[in-house]
């Protein structure tokens, strides 16, 4: 293990604890469930992925090549954006408001809403 | 010992993201907002985990790392059609 490997898993992993600190100030203090959403799914997402594309590199260079974390970082990189939109899609069909000040509604009265 | 006290500090960063996940959860107003946050706990948890093995120098957690994010994907979509639809499994008859 040289310096330069410890020092790239370093940044990668920092970079990612970092995304996922903004994730959850955004979820702690964005108004809307919307925009919370947002927060959660972009930010998280990308901020596991360095974390685990850092992993990867730390025991890529210690002599382990795992295929399982590749196959997770995938994994995620194509389901948390789903789950954020099955709970946005969710949420709207299930009458939860919009921000008092978001000032657009593209999908009103072209979906039916159950209060 | 550098990088060891930067991986304890990561980790406790995101401990700390999922103690305000947990307090999303306990507040959250809608329940849409507390399956949000715990699909994020989910997510969380797996860089955790991944940090975690980095800091013991073992590659025994990965199955666990696919695994978590398998369960919270199928927790977070049962859920969603649960709020949507009333039911989780439609049964065509």
């Amino acid at each position: 293990m040289t310096g330069i490997i410890e020092f790239i898993v370093l940044v990668f992993i920092v970079i990612g604890a970092f995304f996922t600190v903004v994730s959850a100030f955004g979820i702690i203090r964005l108004p809307d469930l919307y925009t919370r959403n947002h927060a959660a799914s972009k930010s998280a997402t990308l901020g596991v992925m360095s974390v685990l594309i850092g992993t990867f590199i730390y025991f890529y260079a210690s002599g382990h090549s795992n295929t399982r974390l590749v196959l997770a970082i995938i994994f995620i990189f194509l389901t948390s954006p789903v789950g954020g939109h099955l709970i946005n899609r969710a949420a709207y069909y299930t009458g939860v408001e919009l921000w008092g000040k978001s000032s657009r509604d593209d999908l009103k009265g072209k979906v039916p809403v159950k209060k | 010992m550098t990088f060891e006290i930067i991986m304890i500090i990561s980790i406790c960063l995101l401990i700390m993201s999922i103690l305000a996940n947990i307090y999303r959860v306990v507040k959250g107003p809608t329940s849409p907002d507390r399956v949000q946050a715990l699909d994020s706990i989910g997510i969380n948890l797996i860089a955790s985990i991944a940090v975690f093995s980095v800091l013991l120098h073992t590659h025994a957690f990965f199955d666990l790392i696919l695994l978590i994010g398998i369960l919270s994907f199928v927790g977070t979509v049962a859920f969603a059609r649960f709020l949507e639809s009333g039911v989780v499994i439609v049964r065509k008859r």
